[in-house]
């Protein structure tokens, strides 16, 4: 039967082909359009650190002076000061934690052909690698101990090493940064997670470090700061923030295996500002969260709003294609009203008419794919020339391929449902008298 | 024209006229939100800076370990950089327009204040206002004698906590912060610190819009002497034409004055302009990109149906014609067919456009629909509807009437 109906199917949309082509465009551009916008919404939604995010947690605390405080509404910083960074890192009650901020290096090749640049740089603990699965091509983190020794080490980037060293194994060279030898101990697979969560304000898209370096190694070398910070009183920011000053300018992350430990942290954090509060250093009452990685990127809103306004302006594009297909549809299958009042009266079911002219409607939705699918590579290959940061990730993946036939199929289907039970309602009797 | 038969034939086929109007209005709705989204972003592409942008260029440079002779070595710089032929003005500053990286901050108007009053940008910077051309529109700019260095206030606060330093606001900030009122001698506090008004020029934009439009041109400018260990961004301005070459020359002399020093960035300000703005301008052409796709499916779809129509009316048509309907009769019919399936559906898009207008607002902080943009999406479907439609009713009115005398 299956294959009766297609053939019928077929020779149905060979008859018209005008109209077929019509009816396949409008569901090819409904659902490029929406596939376009769905996949860089999916691709900017989606998780940095997959398997990992649920027990990545990112500790907030609140140590500003009373003045301004609003019980219940305020929320706490969205960094943290040295000092309570070194308190909570030293404190060691998570699983694994890292303490880090973000700085530029100047990054001074050996090689006398290439000219000093500066690279973005992380300056962080050890814990940072483990934590965030962090995968090496050669070498290894540096060590807790390198941490607590101010060591002059460094690990690199994939792309930084293939720039410097043509990709071999850089591990013990030294490297000359910001006018400071530094020894390579590890050079990192390609790890570029998007978005950008351990550290939002630095731009929340396709930001990637060249050169990570131990968090207490930048202190004493004077490295550059770069990235969001927030003072209070009478503190300024600049490239060298002072240690004692009254501003948040690191990010501290956790991980914490079980839910069990995440009650317990927070109940740490609550207890630190109790504690921090009758040392006299914080004055509000505790104000702490502890958010996981999609909470805290939910929090921070990053995903653009211009690209969810287009997610639902393609949805309606969407919607006025599929009334469209309807309308033809209709048209279509009410013009052969002749024909399908001759199978009735040969004894086809409503049942079996109806079937028929889904089938029809399938064939459609499946061309439409087909044509989907290649606007939708267009749409995405026009969204990567935009010269938005996040632009260059807009790439379709295999569950967007079938979301797109599923979105497709399913589309036409639909739009077939009403026009065919409208049409295989029709009188055998009075069809076959008219003709 | 009729309207009669027009209505009863519309209400034998009501889902295919029902789908017509469907798709109109949701056209319709879509179209006149999608209008208004454009204008915003041009709206919001030509927002003012108050500074001389066709005449600015900026260099960034880095210096590679810390300069213990910054102060120095920022006045060789500088002095260079006005030697360079066709430069008028040169600043060093702390910070420019539309490159989104800004040093900001709450003031209060009593230093006993709960809460901040707002949170204003703060530019740094000698001859700062001379070298980006704005415009004061009261008061003064700063005197020479009032110029401190920046790494001297921020290693001794006490240095200004008891001088009252000067500030120059914008004239919106000074309107939000005294409304009709002169600003000129009035106080700012940053925490325990004040600060007196003593200039307001008409408009200076924030670097960076991180707290909306509404509050772009909350900025504030401060006499304080930068050097090339706190700041990284020189300024120079000189005429229109002259700009590539001054860029090009001023590269040259900083780096000959010092070889080591990276430039990060050497941009005109338009050119760092129409980058700030380049989410705008493409969600404008995309939005464009929608209108014109919407509008031809649509068109096609109109074209579709009514062919349908068409064909299934040839022999009513042909009886028409057999009782004597001219033409133009038959033309007319189905033109104004169309025209009222349009407009019932640009009825009900105009509500339904107002509908998606309340939605936005409410997620994407977006103003209320004017009026007249309802307008616009109906001229529009009007005319694609009757374009579509020309079409098939001119193949209707070819139908000769001896269709009528045939059975089949």
């Amino acid at each position: 039967m299956f294959g009766y109906y297609l053939d019928l199917a077929l020779r149905s949309l060979k008859r018209n082909k005008a109209l077929t082509v019509l009816m396949i465009l409008a569901i090819a551009v409904g659902v490029g359009a929406s596939m376009t916008t769905l996949t860089v919404l999916h691709v900017l939604s989606g998780d940095p650190v997959p398997g990992r995010s649920a027990h990545l947690y990112y500790p907030q605390l609140d140590p500003r002076p009373m003045q301004g405080y609003q019980p219940g509404e305020t929320q706490p910083m969205r960094q943290v000061t040295w000092i309570d960074g070194m308190n909570l890192l030293h404190a060691g009650r998570a699983d694994r934690q890292a303490l880090m901020t973000g700085g530029r290096v100047a990054v001074q090749p050996e090689n006398a052909t290439l000219d000093a640049f500066y690279s973005d740089a992380r300056y962080t603990t050890s814990g940072f690698f483990p934590m965030f699965g962090v995968p090496f091509r050669y070498g290894h983190p540096w060590s807790a101990s390198d941490d607590e020794s101010h060591a002059r080490v460094v690990v690199i980037s994939a792309e930084l090493n293939n720039k410097l060293f043509g990709g071999r194994d850089s591990t013990g060279q030294t490297l000359r940064l910001s006018g400071r030898s530094m020894r390579i101990v590890g050079v990192l697979r390609d790890w570029r997670p998007n978005p950008h969560f351990y550290d939002l304000t630095r731009g929340s898209y396709n930001e990637h470090e060249g050169v990570f370096v131990p968090l207490s190694t930048s202190q004493d070398l004077n490295f550059d700061h770069m990235g969001g910070m927030s003072c209070w009183g009478n503190a300024g920011g600049g490239l060298h923030p002072s240690h004692t000053s009254t501003c948040v300018w690191l990010q501290f992350w956790v991980q914490l295996n079980s839910p069990a430990k995440v009650a317990a942290y927070k109940s740490f954090l609550v207890h630190y500002s109790e504690q921090q509060k009758a040392l006299g250093r914080f004055e509000r009452p505790p104000n702490v969260r502890l958010r996981n990685v999609m909470q805290w990127l939910d929090y921070n809103m990053v995903v653009p709003g211009d690209v969810r306004l287009q997610t639902w302006l393609s949805f309606g594009f969407l919607l006025v294609c599929l009334v469209n297909t309807v309308g033809l549809m209709l048209a279509k299958f009410m013009r052969r009203a002749g024909e399908l009042g001759v199978r009735r009266a040969l004894g086809a079911s409503r049942r079996a008419l109806f079937a028929q002219l889904l089938m029809e409607s399938g064939v459609l939705g499946l061309a439409g794919g087909f044509g989907g699918l290649l606007l939708t590579f267009f749409g995405l290959w026009l969204v990567r020339r935009q010269p938005d940061g996040y632009a260059a990730l807009a790439h379709l993946d295999p569950t967007m391929l079938l979301v797109t036939f599923v979105l497709a199929i399913g589309a036409s289907l639909l739009a077939g449902v009403l026009p065919a039970s409208r049409a295989c309602r029709v009188t055998p009797a009075l069809q076959l008298k008219g003709n | 024209m009729e309207f009669g038969p027009i209505l009863s034939t519309l209400r034998r086929h009501k889902i295919t006229a029902f789908l017509l109007v469907a798709e109109i209005a949701l056209t319709c709705a879509i179209i006149c939100n999608a209008v208004f989204l454009i204008s915003q972003r041009m709206e919001r592409m030509k927002m003012p800076s108050g500074v001389a942008e066709h005449q600015l260029v900026m260099l960034q440079v880095a210096n590679i370990g810390k300069q213990p002779d910054a102060k120095a070595r920022t006045e060789a710089d500088l002095a260079a950089l006005r030697r360079i032929p066709g430069v008028k003005q040169v600043a060093l500053v702390s910070q420019v327009p539309f490159t989104n990286s800004s040093s900001n901050s709450s003031i209060r108007l009593d230093p006993k204040q709960k809460l901040p009053t707002l949170n204003a940008t703060q530019y740094f910077g000698q001859d700062l206002i001379k070298t980006f051309g704005a415009q004061l529109v009261a008061g003064r700019d700063f005197r020479p004698d009032e110029y401190m260095d920046y790494d001297a206030v921020m290693r001794n606060v006490d240095l200004v906590r008891n001088r009252t330093p000067s500030v120059i606001i914008t004239s919106e900030l000074a309107e939000r912060l005294w409304p009709g009122e002169s600003a000129l001698g009035k106080r700012l506090y940053f925490a325990d610190i004040g600060v007196r008004v003593i200039g307001v020029v008409k408009s200076l934009i924030r670097p960076s819009l991180f707290l909306g439009d509404d509050a772009a041109q909350w900025s504030m400018v401060f006499p304080l002497r930068m050097n090339t260990d706190n700041a990284s961004r020189y300024v120079l301005r000189t005429d229109p034409r002259d700009r590539q070459r001054v860029l090009a020359a001023a590269a040259t002399t900083l780096r000959k004055l010092d070889p080591h020093r990276i430039i990060l960035k050497k941009r005109t300000l338009d050119e760092i302009r129409s980058d700030f703005f380049r989410n705008d301008r493409a969600m404008a052409g995309t939005l464009l990109g929608v209108i014109i796709a919407l509008l031809t499916v649509t068109a096609l779809g109109i074209v579709g149906l009514a062919s349908f129509w068409v064909a299934q009316r040839r022999r009513t048509i042909g009886v028409r014609r057999a009782l004597g309907a001219t033409r133009s009769n038959i033309l007319r019919y189905f033109q104004t067919e169309n025209f009222v399936l349009a407009t019932i559906g640009i009825a009900i898009g105009m509500m339904l456009a107002w509908g998606i207008n309340l939605f936005l607002m409410q997620h994407y902080e977006l103003p209320r629909l004017p009026w007249f943009y309802l307008p616009v999406g109906a001229v529009a479907l009007w005319l694609i509807g009757q374009l579509a439609v020309l079409g098939p009713a001119l193949r209707a009115s070819n139908v000769p009437p001896v269709v009528a005398t045939r059975s089949v």
